[in-house]
């Protein structure tokens, strides 16, 4: 069936090309049923790549290993779930979900916006094409997933790492996140090409935009858990080059989201739009480019392979191409309203769009300098945790803040005495908790005793903004429901708080103990005390687990028995630490204990970590989750003005 | 080998049939040319987005003022300006049409 597989993909290839040369020319000449042709070749490109997708899945889950890939990420002893994971376990596989789910998204704003904005749909359908021939060049010519060989007796297996529920939703929602940013970019484009710069591209690609930003969110939150759990080092984020590669087209995505709306509410930001979605296209596909071409460290990272100059050479057409079109097109692009006030609330949206793009530059900063010192020096240097902390602390703790600020200035102007009255509340509660907390010995660390006070500062900002709302509304829901962008994106604001508490507490407040321990042997950290009882063995399917039991005593009161340990893969050849976790719910901490060596008598190097508040992160998750499908939902009112807005140019 | 070729071959032949659709469904348009919208239409549009956006200004100046965030004297000086603003963009939108 590789034949099959491989077939499918020249078909997706023709298809892509057929989209973008001859899209281009329909739309260039204004040809209707060659221009419908080309978007239907998108829809078709979808089809054909479902059934390579197909053709793998089934050869995976009948451990095919005529199949090159197969081998290498399977074995017979892989349970199923983790069968399908394979599928974009390895470098083959997770191209051709890139190009999958792009030829979905693609195919889905194609459909939805044919009839409301043909003219830009037509313009976008190249580019789209375009973004598509290269996935599917690379599938056929450079990195197909269906090579095949005399079939061994045994595949290889799926890195251990990669064998946890987790990475049956984490990679697909990144790849969701990643490839979603092209329809954003893809009608920006199509913009300019068309030379239409009205804000149709904005509402063709708004809800696309926040799709993506969601799915990479939730998506990297998924990864730091799958990373807490277990990669068993006993932290979440690593500032790895490969976690910074999802992060960057967030926080270009978060920031396009805030300016999107001046543009919307003002026709401001123009020119600052177009490029917010290209840096987050090209953040995408530099983001895979780490994963995929090797040049740096990470456990992500698949080994070296021959994408790395052809990526590079996608990102520097795309990002000339582009920056080129923005410049031929900053005519129509400039806009004539200007700000009213630096105390606004469009003002503070800027600040905090040069905010979140100056993290997102000083990281990627991070991650291309070991590449740029081995081109200029020859020599790789990296930059480490110091680094991102820093910038984390200098361009994060004012975004936070500015969380509060913003929701609390009017539109357009603020009066000194408005503000005053706005902000007596949210800043005297945020004062009472900081001298609280600096009297319960917060003031350990100063960055954590600033983060939890700006943080009290705008949780009571996000509950003053709902209860003042509803009360000049007369109703909560009706007030929710008239603005589901602004009290979904609260909610989001609320679950970055949580975030960042959750990051303050674990990281600033934190206690660490490591020990070498013989069996009876106790260790103190933080309170508690682990006692190491004994060392026991067990065969699984596809591993042999060893477990320590280790009790963990707070005072007298023993509170849990943990079992770190290891497990021994034997297809894989590989060993993976297995971390236990205590959660302590009543004091809102979690206790990490690791078996770091197992010596062969029985003695046992353990690392404990002590971490406060960590478990505010996953909740953070399940609220940035409700806030984006507020957010989200459709709004049949909105609906149905544009539907008039646009009756009226047709 | 046979088999997968003989798919192969329907997955060409449906995508060659999806990409023909619009030719064989109108063999002989009246009109084959993209809708694009006409400068009338076009500034039409531009009144209509500049319409929305004074009447969101009038409703975001409203609750601003409603919720404490706005002044009475800076509410009385916007709105007064957004209004002219709406006025002038629909009075605008009906010639436009």
């Amino acid at each position: 069936m590789a034949d099959l597989g491989r077939a499918a993909l020249f078909v997706s290839l023709g298809l892509a090309v057929y989209a973008t040369v001859v899209g281009g020319w329909a739309a260039r000449t204004h040809k209707r049923r060659l221009s419908d042709s080309a978007g239907n070749a998108l829809f078709a490109a979808l089809g054909s790549t479902a059934v390579a997708a197909a053709v793998l899945l089934s050869a995976l889950l009948r451990h095919d290993f005529s199949f090159v890939y197969v081998a290498q990420h399977t074995s017979t002893e892989l349970p199923t779930g983790y069968s399908i994971s394979a599928f974009w376990g390895g470098q083959e596989g997770s191209l051709l979900l890139w190009l999958l789910v792009l030829t979905a998204y693609a195919s889905a704003a194609v459909l939805i916006n044919r009839r409301r904005a043909p003219d830009l749909v037509a313009w976008s359908v190249p580019v789209l094409g375009g973004v598509a021939v290269f996935f599917a060049f690379m599938l056929v010519a450079v990195s197909s997933p269906f090579e095949t060989q005399t079939a061994p007796i045994e595949g290889a297996g799926l890195n251990p790492s990669l064998q946890n529920p987790y990475m049956l939703a984490h990679p697909p929602l990144l790849y969701l996140g990643y490839v979603g940013l092209t329809v954003p970019f893809a009608f920006g484009m199509g913009a300019l090409l068309a030379g239409r710069t009205d804000e149709r591209w904005i509402v063709a690609t708004r809800r696309w935009t926040l799709i993506a930003w969601t799915a990479l969110g939730v998506g990297q939150l998924l990864g730091a858990h799958w990373a807490y759990v277990e990669v068993g080092w006993g932290g979440y984020y690593a500032w790895d080059p490969v976690e910074n590669a999802a992060l960057m087209p967030w926080l270009a995505a978060t920031a396009f989201l805030h300016s999107v709306m001046i543009q919307e509410k003002r026709g401001m930001l123009k020119v600052w739009n177009v490029l917010l979605v290209i840096l987050a296209f090209c953040l995408s596909l530099f983001g895979t480019f780490l994963t995929r071409s090797g040049v740096v460290n990470s456990i992500h990272s698949f080994t070296e392979s021959p994408l790395g100059p052809w990526f590079l050479g996608f990102i520097c057409v795309v990002t000339a191409g582009s920056l080129a079109l923005v410049f031929w097109r900053l005519p129509l692009l400039r806009t004539k309203t200007r700000l009213e006030s630096l105390v606004s609330r469009e003002a503070a949206f800027l600040y905090n769009n040069l905010l979140l793009v100056a993290l997102c530059l000083t990281i990627l900063w991070g991650v291309a300098f070991p590449m740029l010192s081995e081109l200029v020096r020859g020599e790789t240097r990296t930059v480490g945790r110091p680094y991102y902390d820093f910038f984390l602390r200098t361009f994060g703790l004012p975004l936070l803040l500015l969380m509060g600020i913003g929701p609390l200035i009017a539109w357009r102007r603020a009066s000194l005495r408005s503000l005053g009255r706005m902000f007596v509340w949210p800043a005297g509660i945020a004062v009472a908790v900081g001298v609280v907390l600096l009297a319960l010995g917060a003031g350990s660390s100063t960055p954590g005793l600033v983060a939890y006070t700006f943080s009290a500062f705008v949780l009571a900002t996000i509950v003053l903004e709902f209860v003042r709302g509803t009360r000049a509304v007369g109703s909560f829901t009706q007030l929710v429901g008239r603005n589901r962008r602004r009290y979904g994106g609260y909610i989001v604001h609320a679950s970055v708080v949580l975030l960042a508490l959750g990051i303050a507490g674990s990281g600033a407040y934190g206690s660490t103990a490591e020990r070498k321990l013989s069996r009876g042997q106790s260790l103190s950290v933080a309170g508690y005390t682990l006692t190491y009882r004994s060392l026991s063995q067990q065969r699984s399917a596809n591993h042999i687990a060893l477990r320590a039991a280790v009790d963990v005593s707070r005072g007298d009161k023993l509170v849990a028995r943990v079992q770190p340990g290891k497990n021994r893969y034997f297809a894989e050849q590989q060993v993976s630490n297995e971390m236990a976790i205590h959660t302590d719910w009543l004091r809102a901490e979690d206790v990490d204990v690791i078996a770091d060596q197992i010596n062969p008598g029985g003695a046992i190097y353990f690392k404990v970590l002590v971490k406060p508040l960590v478990n505010l992160i996953w909740v953070a998750g399940l609220v940035f989750l409700a806030g984006a499908l507020v957010a989200l939902w459709p709004d049949a009112r909105e609906q149905r003005r544009l539907a008039a807005r646009y009756a009226l140019a047709s | 080998m046979t088999v997968a070729l003989v798919l192969a071959a329907l997955v060409a032949a449906a995508a060659v049939l999806l990409v023909a659709v619009p030719f064989l469904r109108e063999p002989a348009p009246s009109e084959d040319t993209l809708p694009e919208p006409k400068d009338s239409g076009k500034r039409a549009l531009a009144l209509a987005e500049e319409r929305d956006r004074a009447l969101s200004a009038l409703k975001e100046l409203e609750f601003d003022h409603r919720t404490g965030k706005l002044s009475d004297a800076d509410y009385r000086e916007l709105v007064g300006a957004y209004r002219r603003r709406a006025a002038a963009a629909l009075q605008g939108i009906e010639p436009a049409k």
